[in-house]
Parts: structure tokens; sequence; C-alpha cells
């Protein structure tokens, strides 16, 4: 998923700034955006319905209430982002194809201002997604490949040896998220 | 006892976090900034008309209408779309007169346009946006954006700089050869007996999974005539709008929709060169209009008339050009949309008359 939602960030900066790959690019853009809604709301289903592997004890409160933070906004603007987009084209008078004959309804009504503010919302958004996601990826690296800490152990499905003899092995869990 | 800093660890966390954000800059175009994009095409509008607040930055003068496509059924044989079944679909549209000037005179260019909204009950609507023009007289977005730069009028004369043009046209000899053709037919006397034309190819794809290019053309029932001699009055601004106007209101005005199909060979990445006349058409029904509305009260005034907009059963071609007017249709249609509405010149006293 998070390679679909860097995949989205590209093609979507690429696509404002595109002439004869634009199509090819918006084609893709829709049907991509809203399947990183469903599987948004297939995250937070699994994430209510599961505990949250522990914080490595390398971590200050601080940095954990931080780190929380930004998860919470990465939730937040996966859910938004593909809305925005979806109710920008609506109160466009677009009409929202997915592919072949499958398109969506309109979620909002035709509005030329409501349109203009959710477009510019929808730059917005993405551009705080990708300093988001920068940071967010930072941290992982900082702390998987600087501190070694096995904090990668809360994010991947597999097991991740902390390396360096500080961390705390026992944080393992068999409860991470799929991310 | 504490381990010295990873610095080969630290290293490789600076450079992976740098690439992706170099990687994402680069995509955003920040990093050419010379390179066109939707953004420097309506900028250049802008530069060489003004900015004039709730108006499209090109084709920006002109007047909305409605009535129906009546499908006689020929079209279902190469598309699937809904909108070529046997039946009438309402539909929308917009005539204007190409440029970013809102208040232009009609008798300024002899180009006109047409955007069509098609809105069927059932299906996808399909939008198409056609000049009356046989072809378009640039072959790719790069000579559309460089003749905006050589052949704008000289604000001194009035009239292009004859140096720069003729620069223009020896870099794209094909652009002299398009316009060369275009000039050879002369334009019709109003909107009202134009032929309005797709240009770019597009893809038509039937119910069993045929496919066929084919570019498509509105044909007036009127007779075409030729521009009177006696040329309308420069004062007369909106002779053009004002006959269509009229004509409307007299009897409703009809084109039929004849869908040209491509042989192998024929171009269908390039809109500026012709397919021969030879061509098969095939007539798939009537468009009628029976009213007309000022801009001023129309909705289809935000109707933005982008030819990627189509239905299952119609495919776009990888002609550059139509992609990159995609691309600053919609661009234009985001900057206009977030701005206070100016009044038409088409006004609604206009289109009452």
């Amino acid at each position: 998923m998070a390679a679909m939602l860097l995949t989205m960030l590209f093609i979507g900066v690429a696509m404002v700034a595109s002439i004869g790959d634009y199509h090819k690019l918006v084609a893709l853009h829709r049907p991509l955006g809203i399947a990183i809604l469903i599987l948004a709301i297939v995250r937070v289903i699994n994430r209510m319905l599961t505990t949250l592997p522990p914080f490595p004890p390398t971590m200050s409160p601080l940095e954990r209430r931080v780190a929380s933070a930004s998860e919470r906004l990465l939730y937040a603007l996966m859910f938004l982002l593909p809305l925005v987009g979806w109710g920008m084209l609506s109160a466009g008078n677009y009409p929202i194809v997915m592919f072949g004959p499958v398109h969506l309804p309109a979620i909002l009504p035709v509005n030329p201002m409501l349109y203009a503010v959710l477009r510019k919302t929808h730059t917005i958004l993405a551009y705080l997604l990708f300093l988001t996601f920068l940071a967010h990826l930072t941290a992982v690296l900082f702390h998987t490949l600087v501190i070694r800490d096995g904090l990668l152990n809360r994010m991947v499905p597999w097991p991740v040896r902390p390396v360096s003899p500080d961390g705390d092995a026992s944080s393992k869990s068999g409860e991470a998220s799929n991310s | 006892m504490k381990k010295p800093f990873p610095i080969p660890g630290f290293a490789t966390v600076v450079v992976i976090v740098g690439v992706v954000a170099v990687l994402f800059v680069y995509a955003g175009g920040w990093l050419t900034p010379h390179a066109l994009t939707p953004a420097s095409f309506v900028n250049r509008f802008e530069q060489q008309n003004g900015v004039h607040p709730g108006f499209r930055r090109n084709h920006a003068k002109g007047v909305c209408v409605s009535g129906w496509f009546e499908s006689n059924g020929q079209g279902a044989e190469l598309s699937k779309a809904t909108v070529f079944e046997e039946g009438r679909v309402p539909v929308v549209g917009r005539f204007s007169l190409p440029g970013g000037m809102p208040y232009a005179a009609d008798a300024s260019t002899p180009v006109r346009g047409l955007g069509i909204r098609f809105m069927p009950s059932k299906g996808e609507e399909w939008r198409t946006a056609m000049i009356n023009l046989p072809i378009f007289p640039f072959p790719t977005p790069q000579a559309f954006y460089d003749q905006m730069v050589a052949l704008a009028p000289d604000p001194a004369t009035g009239k292009p700089d004859p140096g720069r043009a003729q620069a223009f046209f020896a870099k794209y000899p094909e652009a002299a050869k398009a316009i060369k053709l275009i000039q050879s037919e002369p334009a019709s006397s109003g909107f009202e007996n134009s032929t309005f034309n797709s240009l770019n190819a597009f893809q038509f794809i039937n119910a069993q999974g045929e496919k066929a290019w084919v570019r498509w053309s509105l044909e007036p029932v009127r007779p075409s005539e030729p521009t009177s001699t006696a040329h309308p009055k420069e004062s007369d601004t909106n002779y053009l709008f004002d006959a269509l106007i009229a004509g409307i209101h007299q009897h409703p005005l009809q084109w039929h929709l004849m869908i040209t199909i491509a042989q192998p060979g024929d171009s269908t990445v390039d809109a500026s060169l012709p397919w021969p006349p030879d061509r098969k058409r095939i007539d798939v029904g009537i468009l009628t209009i029976n009213q007309v509305e000022s801009e001023d009260s129309s909705p289809t005034r935000d109707i933005n008339f982008d030819p990627l907009v189509l239905p299952d059963g119609i495919a776009p071609s990888d002609d550059p050009i139509l992609s990159a007017r995609s691309a600053v249709y919609m661009r234009s249609f985001t900057r206009r949309e977030g701005e206070s509405k100016s009044p038409s010149a088409i006004s609604p006293a206009e289109t009452e008359k």
C-alpha cells in the first residue's frame, strides 16, 4: 500500500505537468485513488480489530507521540485525498470514470467555486501527504539502519532482528499490522 | 560500551530519502522549468489576451445551446457507446470563437468552435470540442506553443513579425502545408452552415470488440455558403452570433454526425495530416439545436468540453495534441472556475432577440 501511495503521488505530480502523457496518467490516477480509499477502509477496520505492536524501548515518550500523530495524519490523508478528488470531479460536473463502463456517482452537487476550492485542497493535501510520507520513511530508516532497534517489526509481517545489542529483541510481535 | 555511530547506515538513510525527494521534484517538472506544461499554454494565452476572469482562456467568446441527437443506429456497428443506439439523446453545447478575448469582433477570425456534450440516460456521457477547420494547423503541442509566440501580432504593427513567422514555418514545414490546405477551403458564412470536425483521431470499439480508427464531423443540413463578399462591418461585433441566434429562433438547426473510417496508413497521431477524401463515411444521426442561452445564465458555461470525456466504446488515440488539449482545458477550467464571472459578450438580451 505504501508503494501504491507513493506511485499515486508521483502520478499526480507528473500528471499536472504533463502534456503528451496526461490522459494515460489521469486514466490511472482515478481508479488507483479509489483503490487506495477502499484499502484505507480495510486498514482502519484491521487496525481496530488488532492490537498495535509496542514501540521499541529506544523511543522516548515524545518520539512515540510524534510517531502516533504522524500515523494518524497518514490515515486521515489516505481517506481525504481520494474523497476530495472524487468530490472535486463531482463539483466540476465531470464523470467519475473508473475503467470501461464502470463509473462512480457524484458525491457533491455541481458548483464551480466548490470545484476550484477542492482542486486546490487536493494539491495541498497531496504535498502534505508526500512530506508526511517522507518524514515517516526517514524515521523508519533511521531506526532500522542507524539506531537498529528493530522498529520495522511494527510494520512488516515477517520478523526483523534488531542488530544492535541495545535493542529489545523481545519486542518482536506476531500481531504486526501488515503495512 | 557505546558503539560507534553507524556512518554507512546514516548515509544510506540520507541517500534513500534524498533520491525519493529529488525524483518527486523531477516528476513535478520543477527541475525542467522550460519544458512545456499545461500551465505554460494557459499562461501564454493569458499573456497574449490578458486575464478575463471567469472566461475560458481560449475560445473565450461563446454562447450556450441545447437540443438533442437522434441516433439512427448505424453507429452501433462501429461503437458500443450507448449514444449510438437508435434513439434520442439530450445534448448541450457551446458555439465559440477561438482566442482568449471574450469581447472579440466576430469578423476577427474565420475559425469557429463547437463543443457538444451528449448525455444518454444510460451509459456514459461523451464530450467533444470541434472546430470548422478540416485539419489542425499544427502537428505537435510544441509547434502549437511555438506559433503562439512566433505568430502573435507585434504590438507596434498589429501584425505578426515576418521574420519570426518565416523562421516558424521553416522549422515546421508541415504547419505551412496544413495551413495552405485549410486556406484552400474558404470558411462558410456562419455558424449555422459550418462543418465542425473532431480533428484528432479516436478509436471506436464495437460490441464484438472490433476496433476502428475514426475522425468525426458535424455536417450542416443548411447548404454551405461562402462568406458574403459584403464584409460585415467591424462595428457589427456579434454578427455571427446574432445570425446563429436568429437562425435557432426561426427553425431548429441541424447537423449530420458523420464518422470517417481510417485505412491503414492514415495518421492517427497527427491531426495536421488529412485523410484521403475517398474514405468510407457513415451518417450515424442528426444533431438538432433548438435552444440558445447566454453564458450569463446557462450552466453550460461551467462545462469543460474536455475531448477525453469519452464513453465506453470510444477510446483516445495517442495523438499528443489530444492529450494536450485535455490537459490544457483542465488547467483553464481550474483557473476560471475559481473566479467571479464577468458578463458574456452575448448577453441574455442578445439571445432573446
